[in-house]
């Protein structure tokens, strides 16, 4: 019963949390154009710039020339910011002591179990040539790299709690900030006790997700071992879904906030595409409602913009 | 120290100071200004104005009468939840709306960003200027207010009058210098959320600091200046200085006004034709010495480059950008050139991207790339040992870390500076520190509030300049050259200079960058910088 209820839940929580990643995308990626509001260093700027922070703008004639832009440049960037939280760890070492090992104890969580499920996959559907070796891999790999994910999850997670009671951010947090930690606390401690207790070779979650991915809804484990691997489940499945309901969607919206605003330097060129979607925007009817915006709901952004000189003072 | 035991505190404690500084616990300069008791005493902020407005900590900046009325109580709360509503819509905030949630929704709340703040550093580490704390409160009035989330998601705040009113106080005790953005591990800006602050504030309720609106933008639309200069005065004013210009140059000048179908139409900070007259005349001097196809314009606003929107108000903003357009579009010229004002580069280059289309989506480029390409070219013989002094460079927020302007200006200072005179700033380029002066700051001086800003914006920069200088002399005979590319940086430049007596204390000069070019220009006679204090 437990071990189905698992498995239920698992569904449930993986769709969630896809449709409410895609979701999430979808706002920020549908959200109108902005101003710009870009800061620099750029990491896409060509010809050496991105390393003082310079632009296209230091040209002359800049609007005549071919921009340099550099996927290798944002990658140089992205891929340590992404994996060491590069930015952290320069601006505030403290807190990268506690936010890193947290971090990647999640990607190693989460690599851990796509390693298991491209697994299941191989073991479920591919031919006992190829399934052997991969499965034999999967098994010596897993149990360390998950076991080391869920130490530094609790440790981080510890660490970052700590620190939000500590008398320079607790008046900053909100419970559902503490919330959010211990649930990430608790989760990873269940599963690291059904781990450490009952599965230190990982075979009972790897026959779990294997199941799942061939839609096969077999008991799994009996007694403590059974109900703790359910828990585990369940814990994770509900943590999945909540976290892109959360402020912790972040790992979403920070590539809009390096590629929509802090990288977004983009020119409009005269007869350019962008044209277009500004003439859109600028028909937008304002509704400001201070004396010197002189909106009414019905004009536009070009109508006040181009509003006699004879401005309202305050 | 006084300051706020907690974000909640805003709407608490009516009539008191949320914040004090003592300026004898503020981290001392380095020498010779290093002791505390030999600073000028920290003018104090008069018992009627405190009686008046609404009080923040020591000083006021936007002069919010304190409500008499249950009435005008409920307007401040409502205007100011009725501006936060638009925000977040699509029609009224377009303009921002992704950067603004996107800061709204993912500040961890980690503090990061506070050691970035120069304001909160210099202020000693005072809690009421941590980037962190006027957001927090903006955010919790939204989610509890507007939102109607249970406080135990984003946090409590009370709202009330005062709680508005101190925030649109607060949001006028940063510089929108973004170096809390640069540093964010998530990419939220605070730095955007003073200035959304500031945008409820004027846009909504009409509440805005009068130097920046009446005196400001306002005026500017009206007469073409926020100087107050109309276009006759522009041309009077420039004519004298060509005079006196060539007179000290030797070199026979005239600006040309409005030439029709000129390559570049050059537009100043109007402030220089008041303030700083030898920089539009070096810049005369070496655009035409160049030889360049130029001209400024006389036309109401095609002579003054500010543009005080960028700093509280869209619609203003784009306003007077269209309005530079259209000069420019007016006269047939192939390309605006930005004079040395930093805020004016990024409002017509970078912001105004995004509004101009069609024939007004003009070409804009910086002067400095301008003047770079001018000296690359070889046509001005330079003879460096003119500019044998010590020099230092302070980087303009608005062209470094917003545009990403780094290298033209270090080019043209080691092409017209011996080598070993020139010293950068601790840090410099994209991680600088703002001058004190920026979003407004530097033409905003009612009640003391001139005072305050030296002591908490302008300390870090005043420090940073004195650091580069430590390794010189600091006889007042030996002169020192302070290099500032932006007219409100040397605004707020001079002030500071001038409450330490630094030029007679200790050498201490400062200038653009055009005028160190034309004082090393071979055709010109010697003595461009006069090192004279004006």
């Amino acid at each position: 019963m437990m071990t189905t209820l698992a498995y239920v839940v698992a569904y449930l929580g993986l769709v969630f949390f896809l449709i409410a990643c895609g979701a999430r995308f979808m706002m920020w990626s549908k959200m109108p154009m902005h101003v710009r509001w870009e800061l620099y260093p750029v990491a896409h700027e060509g010809g050496g710039k991105a390393a003082y922070g310079g632009s296209y703008l230091e040209e002359t004639d800049w609007w005549t020339k071919k921009r340099e832009v550099s996927l290798v440049g944002e990658l140089k960037v992205m891929v340590p910011e992404i994996l060491f939280l590069v930015a952290l760890r320069e601006h505030n070492k403290k807190l990268w002591t506690r936010s890193f090992p947290f971090h990647f104890g999640l990607y190693l969580v989460g690599g851990v179990t796509a390693l298991m499920l491209v697994g299941g996959l191989v073991v479920g559907y591919l031919p006992e040539s190829i399934a052997a070796p991969v499965g034999k891999f999967i098994s010596w790999v897993v149990p360390f790299l998950g076991g080391a994910g869920l130490v530094l999850g609790i440790i981080g997670a510890m660490g970052l709690f700590m620190r939000r009671r500590g008398r320079e951010l607790r008046d900053y947090t909100a419970p559902a900030d503490l919330f959010n930690l211990v649930f990430f606390m608790v989760t990873f401690g269940v599963a690291l006790v059904t781990f450490v207790g009952f599965d230190r070779d990982f075979f009972m979650v790897e026959t779990f997700i294997l199941n799942l991915v061939t839609f096969n809804l077999a008991p799994i484990g009996d007694g403590t071992a059974g109900m703790l691997l359910a828990l585990s489940v369940v814990l994770l499945a509900v943590l999945v879904a909540y976290i892109p309901t959360t402020h912790m969607s972040h790992f979403i919206g920070k590539y809009f906030a390096y590629h929509s605003i802090r990288w977004s330097d983009e020119p409009n060129l005269a007869g350019g595409k962008q044209e277009k979607t500004i003439h859109e925007l600028l028909s937008r009817p304002v509704t400001w409602s201070a004396p010197h915006i002189k909106a009414d709901g019905k004009k536009s952004w070009l109508d006040v913009t181009l509003e006699d000189d004879d401005n309202e003072t305050t | 120290m006084k300051q706020p035991d907690s974000v909640k505190d805003m709407g608490r404690r009516p009539g008191e100071p949320l914040a004090q500084i003592n300026q004898f616990e503020q981290i001392p300069l380095p020498p010779p200004f290093d002791k505390l008791e030999d600073e000028p005493e920290f003018a104090q902020l008069s018992d009627a104005a405190r009686e008046k407005y609404v009080v923040l900590d020591d000083t006021i900046a936007v002069n919010i009468e304190k409500p008499t009325t249950k009435e005008e109580e409920d307007k401040l709360v409502n205007g100011f939840l009725s501006g936060l509503e638009k925000l977040f819509s699509v029609e009224d905030n377009w303009t921002f709306l992704q950067p603004f949630e996107m800061s709204m929704e993912h500040c961890a709340k980690c503090h990061t960003c506070s050691d970035a703040c120069p304001i909160y550093e210099e202020s000693g580490r005072n809690e009421l200027y941590r980037p962190v704390y006027r957001s927090e409160i903006l955010r919790r009035i939204y989610f509890k207010y507007v939102k109607k989330a249970s406080p135990s998601l984003h946090g409590d705040i009370d709202l009330n009058w005062e709680t508005v009113a101190r925030l649109i106080e607060l949001s006028y005790r940063c510089n929108l210098c973004r170096r809390c953005a640069q540093t964010c591990p998530i990419g939220a800006d605070n730095g955007l959320l003073s200035r959304e602050i500031r945008k409820i504030a004027s846009m909504e309720m009409g509440i805005v600091p009068k130097e920046l609106h009446d005196d400001g933008s306002v005026l500017q639309l009206k007469v073409g200046s926020s100087t107050g200069m109309t276009p006759m005065i522009v041309k009077d004013n420039i004519e004298f200085i060509d005079e006196d210009t060539a007179e000290r140059t030797g070199y026979p000048i005239e600006t040309p006004f409005d030439v029709q179908g000129a390559d570049i139409l050059l537009i100043h900070n109007a402030g220089e034709i008041m303030a700083w007259p030898e920089n539009p005349g070096a810049f005369a001097t070496l655009f035409e010495a160049a030889g360049l196809s130029w001209t400024l314009s006389s036309d109401v606003i095609g002579y003054d480059g500010i543009n005080y929107g960028v700093w509280y108000d869209d619609v203003q903003f784009a306003r007077v950008a269209v309005r530079h357009a259209q000069v420019a579009k007016k006269l047939g010229v192939k390309k605006i050139v930005l004079g040395e004002c930093g805020h004016a580069h990024k409002a017509l280059t970078v912001i105004a991207d995004k509004i101009l289309t069609g024939d007004l989506n003009i070409p804009r480029e910086s002067a400095i790339v301008t003047m770079r390409d001018i000296l690359r070219s070889g046509v001005i013989k330079i003879d460096k040992s003119r500019n044998d002094f010590p020099v230092t460079l302070h980087d303009p927020c608005n062209m470094v870390r917003l545009m990403g302007i780094v290298s033209p200006q270090r080019e043209i200072i080691h092409a017209v500076v011996p080598e070993g005179r020139f010293r950068e700033m601790v840090p410099h380029g994209v991680e600088n520190y703002c001058c004190g002066g920026g979003s407004g700051f530097a033409i905003m001086s009612g009640h003391n509030f001139q005072d305050w800003r030296h002591r908490m914006t302008g300390r870090r920069k005043f420090r940073q300049i004195l650091d580069a200088f430590q390794d010189e002399s600091m006889d007042p005979s030996h002169m020192k050259y302070l290099c500032a590319p932006c007219s409100n940086c040397k605004g707020q430049i001079r002030d500071i200079i001038t409450y330490y007596d630094a030029f007679e204390k200790a050498g201490i000069y400062y200038g653009g960058l055009v005028e160190l070019i034309v004082n090393a220009m071979e055709d010109v006679q010697p003595g461009f910088i006069d090192w004279e204090w004006h």
